[in-house]
Parts: C-alpha cells; structure tokens; sequence
C-alpha cells in the first residue's frame, strides 16, 4: 500500500483559490484541477460521513426541547446529564462486557479451531482431502439467515438459549469456512526445507504446528481474526432471537435497540446510548484501519 | 497487499514425506509405515475434528433441518414429531397461496403477496446497487485515486460507516428521519415537502429511506474496495496515455477501470449476496416497515418463522433465499468471476 501514487506532482496545496478550477481537468492545469476536485469531493464525502455520526453524538448533549426548536446548532444548553446517567448506571457496561467476551470468545475459537483444519488440509497429503476442504468452502455458501430457525431449536435442545454460549459456538461454526478458505494458502506458503528441519531435529508435526506454522501464520490469523470479531461485534439476528431475557444479557447492538424501545420519547437520551455504542467500534477500527482494509481487500482478492 | 503473495504460493509439493512411491518393502518398513500412516490420520483427526464437528453440527446440520421443517406444519412449541407433513405445501402457500382453492384467495393476501413484494425489494436492492452504488463508487474511487492533501484522512473516514454495525447505524438514521427530526427540517429549509406520513411510512418514499441507509453505510466500502484495486494499477499505462494525448476520463475508462475489474466483479458478487440477505438493518427500523413496504425475504421469514410461530413456513422461505443465493451464486461465478479465476489459476 506504500508506494502507491508516484507520478502526480507533489502533495503542493493548491495556490489558485477561490475554488477557481473546479470543472473536469482539461488542457495545462490538469495536475492542480484534478488535485482540487479530489479534495472537493473527499470533503464532501467526509461531511456525508460525519455529519449524521456528529449529529447523533451532539444530540446526546441536548435537552428534548433543545432538540425540537434547534437540531441544527450547537447544544444549548449544553447537557451532561444524558450521557452521565449512561455511564453511571450498569447497563451499558454490562452488554459492552458481554459484547467483548461474545466477540473475543467467538474470535479465539475462529483463529485456533480454524488454521488448525487448516494445516492437514494445506500440508498433509491423504485420501478425501480435497473433498473435505470442499465441504468447507461450501460452507460460505450457508448463511445463517437460512440455518437460524432451526439452530434456535438446537441450541434450545443444548440449553444455550439465553446464554453468550448459545452466540459464541454457533458463530465460531458460521466463519470456519471462510478462515480456512483463507488460512489454507498461507499455510500452505510455508516452505518445505522448514519442515525437514524440525522434523530432522526431532520435533513432531504437532510440535512443528504449534511452534513454527503459528508463528508464521500470524498475518493470516490476523485478517481472520480481525473479520471474525466484526461480525461477531455486529451480529444482530442470532442475539435477537436468543437474548429474549433482561436487557442486562444482551449484546451492545440488541441492546441499543431495546433501550430505544424502552425510552422511545427521550430521543436525546437514545442518541447518547447509541453514541456510546458506536465509539468502541470506531476506537478500534481507527486501532486497526490498516489491518481491517487490507484483510478486506485481500479477502476480495482472494 | 499481504495477501497477494498469497495466492499463486501453493506451488510447492504439499508435505508428507511418508507416503513416498514404492520401494523394495521389508515387514520392518511395512510395520513402519503403517505406525506412521496410523499417526497421521491421528492427527488429521486432531487437527481437524473439532472444526469440523462444529461446522457439522451448527451449520450443515440446521441448513438441512430447515429443509426438512419446510415440509411440516410445525409451530415450534410442540414436539416436531407430533407435527404434521403436509409436503411442499408451505412452499404453494408462499408461492400462489396453496393448493386449496377455499383458503387460496386469503393465504395469497396474507402469505403470497407479502413474500412476492419481500423478494422484489430485495432484487431492486440489487438492481439499485448496480445502478447507482457501483457508478458513483467508481467515479469517487477514480477521483481520489491521486495525492492530495488530507488523502488518507479522507480514506478512513469515508470507510468508517462500514465497520459501525448495521443495528446501529439503523437507529442512528431513524432518528434523524424522524417525522419531526433534522431530515424533515433540512428538507423544509430548501422549501421541499418531506413526505407526510414520515420519511419510513410513506410507501414510497420508505424504501428509499432505507436504500439511502444501506447506501451511506456500504458505498465507503466499495470506494475503498476500489481504491485498492486501483493502487495496484501500473502507473506507467496511465503515463504512457497521457503522453499521448489521451484525456484524463480516457486514461480512467480506457486503463484504469478495466485493469480493476476482477475487484469491480468482486464488489458485486459480495453486494448480491449481501442484498439478498438483508436483514439487521431493515428490521430495526420497524421490522421491514409497518406494512412491510421495504421488508426483505430475511425480515419476512424472522416475522414469519420466529414472532409468528409459523416454523415450517419460515423454512420454506429460508429454503427459497437459499437457493435463490445459490443459483445467483453459481450462475455469477460460471459466468462473470470464471475469466478472473482462469487467470488467477495460471499463478497457482
């Protein structure tokens, strides 16, 4: 991703003012025309982006009347009741707690579970091989949206309905396909010479496993990680229909939505909540920006 | 670009040093091999055994319960073997209203209808996304594609809406298109009537609302998608163009935009079956809307299988996304992705 863009002019903040060139680039300034439009246009795109998330993140400092007369200006008064009340009283802490165990748990058992079906796979040589990773990469082909009636019925029968279990485990079996889709050729990338040594110095293929392709294999975990625990942060349809009892065992996302249902006339209030639930993601997707994109476009890429 | 590299690098003979051709074989060897053949399929089982079992067991094990529940009267409360087969009826009943002439007319109002205009919403999400996200994507990929001051500001900032789940962008917008909120002030302000029963009610203007959601929490990534895409475009094509006189949307439409197809055919394949699948963000806002004008197959087969209690009928529906995924899938991959992956297998 480095060294992208080498041929335009340097980075020279643009001299022409007063938005003189804003038209398609044509003739001489073809350079500095194409250089203002990128900038028009990414403002524009930063205010489409921002403006509803400021917006929402303003209205949790404005009083419900403040709201009515004047949603466009600046709080006034300015409130810190709404956001104050939030973080004082344990709900928001208690479904921000269990969205990181759902997510952290359902990450763990992704990444280990996941590259461990991977590594006979990319590096064992038997019978029904292929045929096993096809029955896994079909697996991308079940979304849960088709499975999700009859796994509530399965995790009823296992006594996990109402529990962070019931999430954890049938999330870590809805993204093994797509990590060992793309765990496989990073094992596989591995060399070979690497493997003769271990085992000339007697260590086993387990052995080999766990101490070298691990550590070697990191990049592609983190991609798969990384993937896993923003759909598990996201998830919305599963925990809907397991997490019917008391707000304080839902996931962040249910939870917004029930806090809107309880509180539906205090819509500031509301804002606050949801704002509060929209920082630790965005926190760690600023963490990690790189890290999410490239896994992206990589995953696209195939 | 880490997983680049990736992808033409299975070249090398994959492991397994034990099952080497045949040689002269001693009972000792013979004993040998087989210890050692015992061995590795202990170890494949290791490895792969709980992947497996989970992959088993929660995901191919509902797939195909829901075909089998698809064929039941089921309510979901009594035991599933008190209840009633009655064939490929749900199916009739979501397709035409059934095969009974006395209930046909109300199954269609209540079961057919609704599922027809559940599965046109989704396909004209689809179709909208072809129309109107891909060009627009495109051309804010193609213009940011270039040094600029704030660049990778602008970057992150753009893809941020895309790792904010799709529940709570929903309530996020839900109240900014509330009937008395900033939307319908912005609206007056240019001196334009914001429609009168609310921006989701309205039964036009509900589906628009929410495709307009969908839109600003998924266009950031198809940009970023692009701009990827675009990163790895030979910069000396586009010098070469230019040096010969050719204009600056030439050299995009030309050289650029081609060179990024395999990202662009991509990008759609992920939209088309993200499409299909909607769900989190229709249901929070009202649950597909209030007389479903912008509800989706996954919002139907919810209300339907889940809050209504109707199981069978829902897996009829979960039967019917399914396929249709699969075939616009299949149909995608034999057809537009096969050129990508021809190329892409001369690396392998």
């Amino acid at each position: 991703m480095s060294a992208t863009t080498l041929n335009e002019a340097p980075p020279s903040v643009p001299t022409q003012g007063r938005g003189a060139v804003t038209k398609a680039p044509r003739g001489k300034s073809k350079l500095d025309g194409g250089v203002i439009i990128a900038i028009v246009v990414g403002l524009a795109g930063v205010a489409l982006t921002l403006g509803p998330i400021l917006y929402l993140l303003l209205g949790g400092f404005r009083t419900q009347q403040n709201l009515a007369s004047d949603p466009v200006g600046l709080p006034d008064p300015w409130v810190w009741a709404n956001y104050l009340d939030i973080l004082k009283a344990g709900l928001f802490w208690r479904q921000l707690l269990n969205s990181t165990v759902v997510a952290l748990g359902t990450t763990i058992g992704v990444v280990l579970f996941g590259t461990m079906a991977a590594y006979p796979l990319a590096r064992y040589r038997y019978r029904g091989r292929e045929l096993m990773y096809l029955i896994f990469a079909a697996g991308l082909m079940f979304p849960l949206t088709v499975a999700v009636l009859p796994l509530y019925y399965i995790l009823r029968q296992f006594g996990l309905v109402g529990t962070l279990w019931g999430l954890i485990i049938p999330q870590i079996a809805f993204a093994l396909p797509l990590t060992v889709v793309i765990m496989r050729p990073f094992l596989r990338a591995i060399p070979r010479e690497l493997e003769e040594a271990a085992f000339v110095d007697g260590v086993t293929r387990v052995g080999f496993f766990f101490r070298i392709v691990i550590p070697l294999a990191r990049p592609g975990m983190i991609t798969v990680g990384v993937l896993a625990f923003i759909g598990s942060w996201n998830a919305y349809l599963l925990p809907l229909l397991l997490l019917t009892g008391p707000q304080e065992g839902m996931t962040l996302p249910l939870g917004v939505t029930a806090f809107q249902g309880q509180y539906s006339s205090a819509t500031t209030l509301i804002m606050a909540y949801t704002a509060l639930s929209m920082l630790p993601a965005l926190a760690f997707f600023l963490l990690l920006e790189r890290r999410i994109v490239d896994g992206l476009s990589g995953a696209v890429k195939g | 670009m880490t997983t680049m590299e990736t992808s033409g690098m299975g070249r090398g003979p994959v492991g397994d040093t034990s099952s080497a051709g045949p040689r002269t074989v001693s009972p000792k060897v013979e004993a040998q091999r087989r210890a050692d053949n015992r061995r590795k399929w202990s170890e494949i089982a290791l490895f792969t055994g709980p992947a497996l079992v989970l992959f088993l067991v929660f995901v191919v094990f509902p797939v195909a319960s829901a075909m089998r529940y698809s064929l039941y009267k089921w309510n979901g409360v009594k035991k599933f073997s008190e209840a009633e087969f009655i064939g490929f009826e749900n199916y009739a009943r979501a397709l035409w209203g059934g095969s009974d002439p006395a209930t046909r007319q109300a199954f269609k109002t209540a079961y057919s209808q609704p599922f027809w205009d559940a599965l046109g919403h989704n396909f004209l999400i689809i179709f909208l996304s072809m129309a109107i996200q891909l060009p627009l994507a495109l051309i804010v990929a193609l213009v940011l594609n270039r040094k600029f001051p704030g660049r990778s500001f602008v970057r992150v900032v753009i893809f941020a809406p895309y790792v904010i789940s799709e529940v709570i962008a929903g309530v996020m917008w839900f109240i900014i298109f509330d009937p008395q909120g900033i939307a319908t002030h912005f609206v007056e302000a240019i001196g334009l009537h914001p429609p009168e029963g609310g921006w989701f009610e309205d039964q036009t203007w509900g589906f628009w609302t929410v495709f307009f959601i969908v839109t600003w929490k998924y266009l950031g990534l198809a940009i970023i998608l692009f701009l990827a895409g675009l990163s790895g475009v030979q910069q000396e094509l586009q010098e070469a163009a230019s040096i010969d006189g050719a204009s600056w949307w030439q050299v995009q439409w030309r050289i650029n935009v081609p060179l990024i197809g395999p990202t662009i055919r991509i990008w759609a394949f992920l939209s088309i079956i993200g499409s299909i699948q909607l769900f989190d963000m229709v249901w929070v806002l009202n649950r597909g809307g209030t007389t479903g004008q912008y509800a989706t197959i996954a919002s139907f087969m919810t209300q339907i299988g889940f809050f209504r209690h109707d199981v069978g009928f829902g897996s009829a529906i979960a039967v019917i996304m399914f396929v249709i995924s699969l075939v616009v899938a299949t149909a995608y991959m034999l057809t537009v992705l096969r050129r990508d992956n021809a190329d892409a297998d001369l690396s392998r």
